[in-house]
């Protein structure tokens, strides 16, 4: 009887300390979703904040949809996307959403082709025409017209694309969307997409690993990856018709230019001569209206306070670790959105 | 304390046998006590035929929790999978194009990768499966290499898939590729030939542990009276151990296929990934393809849109009728060798 006396104390215990914990860990504590590109710069700004501020941020790196998923459950506080919600996402959740852009990231285009060792000049047509299965040596006249100098083998082209349906492939295939009526008409833009050509490798390391060991491999993969793995990537032709190397530079400045007040913008073939055409923006989206669940002001209010955090003081943890800070039009348009968020109609920030 | 009514009525029984049996005199004291022994043992298995049927309802109950979660599996595919079902119809079994973009969801490239890699894993796998039973099971049953054998064998099912995949890409795949260019065919190395080599690696554990156990499990009598006879030991095998164990084997061959089936990851990393269906022989075998398998775990996570979520389950909707149609075809299969 003692000790089953004593149990039943030491459950009470626990229950009591458990219940005290969730209820202390749900008033400070944001929960996000969404884009696993963001993942790590996320965590890195979170956990700065949390160091000045009481405020806990559990985000989970599930993949963009994922994340719009749970923000239409609004089982988060926000989510992360690497592309803006579409018809039937937005028409799902039925209520404005505020994207967002927390900073920019770049796919750039690597290959594998011996001998080769410098970087090429690759128009959008070409790389179209590669994924479409049209362009399929290296030695084509079409690729040696931009490339004079380099000499190019006779060497069937093997394209390497994601196998999952990922960030990366919605803003590389939005470029060629962009750039290519043959492209847009017969495959699109879609985080996965029905490809006409070649293999698909699982994640950045296994389109990496294809490209790698087959001769004559063409892949895209995020500039940060191709960063890390010292990789050989192409310059890429922009709408001014320029041949742009990749970078973090080239890249905050594809967002250099006038954008629209939503931000819901893509920015592949950018209008900035500098800017390099396969760029996008990487957002966080929350409800314009914060009054929805009986959220209260101060977690609406920690929210916003946290986004604004990111897109001002968390921008100097871009760089260290490889993603393309915002230009300052983007940061204006952010600023501009945060301010737009209401609680039960009025502004918050 | 418990026994004292038992024990009255133990007293008031016997005594009614004695009027009744008073003629035969000699026997009543020993059927006194025989009585008194049995009530005891009525006495005791009353706790005993209570716990009997506990025990046989947590059995029930456990059995049944397992049942409903098959059907409740079954449900939320047909649920969630309905509205796919609703727009593509019966098409989507033989649509060969699978464009989320345009809302073209076909999966018969996926499932004929499915079959085709488990079943190349298969025919790969059961000559080893079988040769690794025999020879744990009747050649080498003790000692430190059976022993060691053993537990390599079982280890290969221990290792996560993940690693299988990416091992194979680095390892396996430069050889195969290197393979295909001395044959002709475009070497692409990863494609159905290198998932179905590494599946078939991962599958023999399956086969080959319930085989050990099965042929170690052939009664002894009949091995000797066939030693007896003069039957030399292959002869053995073939004409004793092997029909005796016929069913058994077979059982091990459907588990592997069913994991064959099911295989997610490492399939995924080595398939290549592509939908269009190969036009030769060659391109079919050596080519990349897809499963119904990897193309969900690659596509679930980002599915954009409402038919696209559902067209993917119901391509889980359609392994599980598969892995179901194989298994009936297999259990018909057993039956009828038993019977013979």
């Amino acid at each position: 009887m003692k000790t089953i006396k004593s149990l039943k104390l030491a459950i009470a215990a626990i229950a009591g300390i458990c219940i005290t914990l969730s209820a202390s860990a749900q008033d400070n504590t944001l929960l996000g979703a969404g884009s696993t590109f963001v993942y790590p710069l996320f965590s890195k700004i979170f956990a700065e904040y949390g160091k000045t501020h009481d405020v806990k941020v559990n985000y989970q790196s599930i993949g963009s949809g994922g994340g719009i998923l749970q923000l239409t459950n609004k089982t988060v506080d926000f989510g992360g996307s690497d592309a803006p919600l579409n018809a039937d996402q937005a028409k799902k959740i039925g209520v404005p959403v505020l994207h967002i852009p927390m900073a920019s990231g770049a796919v750039v285009v690597t290959y594998n082709i011996p001998g080769v060792t410098t970087a090429l000049n690759l128009t959008g047509k070409d790389i179209a025409d590669i994924y479409l299965g049209k362009l399929t040596n290296w030695n084509s006249p079409q690729i040696a017209g931009t490339n004079k100098g380099v000499k190019l083998p006779d060497l069937p082209i093997v394209v390497v694309h994601r196998s999952e349906g990922s960030g990366t492939s919605y803003i590389f295939t939005d470029f060629l969307t962009k750039v290519n009526p043959d492209w847009a008409s017969k495959v699109g833009k879609a985080s996965a997409v029905n490809w006409p050509a070649g293999l698909g490798g699982k994640g950045s390391e296994g389109v990496a690993g294809l490209v790698k060991q087959t001769p004559g491999a063409i892949g895209y993969v995020e500039l940060i990856y191709a960063l890390q793995n010292k990789m050989l990537y192409a310059h890429i032709q922009n709408k001014s018709g320029k041949f742009i190397t990749p970078s973090l530079a080239s890249t905050t400045l594809a967002s250099n230019v006038e954008l629209p007040a939503n931000a819901e913008v893509s920015l592949t073939n950018t209008d900035n001569p500098a800017g390099y055409p396969i760029s996008s923006f990487t957002w966080a989206l929350i409800y314009k209206e914060q009054k929805y669940n009986d959220r209260s002001a101060a977690k609406a209010k920690m929210v916003l306070e946290l986004l604004w955090y990111n897109i001002h003081e968390g921008q100097k943890n871009c760089e260290p670790l490889n993603y393309a800070p915002l230009s300052k039009s983007a940061v204006k348009v952010a600023e501009k959105i945060l301010k737009s968020a209401t609680y039960d109609g009025k502004p918050i920030l | 304390m418990s026994m004292s009514p038992s024990d009255t009525s133990n007293k008031k029984k016997p005594k009614k046998d004695t009027v009744a049996n008073a003629t035969v005199d000699g026997t009543i004291a020993g059927k006194e006590q025989m009585t008194l022994m049995k009530n005891k043992r009525l006495d005791l298995s009353y706790v005993q035929m209570k716990w009997e049927t506990v025990f046989r309802r947590i059995l029930i109950v456990m059995s049944v929790i397992m049942l409903i979660v098959v059907a409740g599996i079954l449900a939320t595919l047909i649920v969630q999978s309905w509205p796919s079902i609703k727009s593509l119809g019966i098409g989507y079994l033989w649509g060969k194009v699978w464009d989320p973009v345009n809302n073209v969801y076909g999966a018969f490239p996926f499932l004929i990768g499915t079959l085709l890699t488990s079943f190349t894993a298969l025919i790969i796998s059961v000559p080893f499966s079988y040769a690794i039973s025999i020879y744990l099971g009747e050649y080498n049953t003790k000692g430190w290499l059976s022993n060691l054998l053993k537990n390599t064998i079982e280890l290969i099912a221990a290792v996560p898939s993940i690693i299988y995949g990416f091992w194979a890409l680095f390892v396996l795949v430069p050889i195969v590729r290197s393979f295909e260019m001395k044959i002709g065919v475009a070497p692409y190395g990863v494609g159905v030939c290198s998932a179905s080599l590494v599946l078939a690696v991962m599958i023999i554990p399956y086969a080959a542990s319930l085989g050990t156990s099965l042929i170690r499990m052939v009664p002894s009598p009949l091995k000797e009276g066939a030693y007896a006879l003069g039957a030399t030991r292959f002869e053995v095998i073939r004409s004793v151990i092997l029909p005796y164990t016929r069913s058994g084997l077979f059982a091990g061959i459907l588990l592997s296929l069913g994991r064959a089936l099911g295989e997610t990851m490492a399939v995924t990393v080595l398939i290549g990934n592509t939908s269009a269906i190969a036009n030769s022989f060659k391109e079919v075998f050596f080519g990349p393809g897809n499963t119904m398998a990897s193309v969900i775990a690659n596509e679930f996570a980002e599915a954009d849109h409402p038919v696209y979520l559902s067209a993917l389950i119901e391509l889980g909707l359609v392994l599980f009728f598969v892995t179901v149609i194989i298994n009936l075809i297999g259990k018909r299969i057993i039956t009828r060798y038993t019977h013979h």
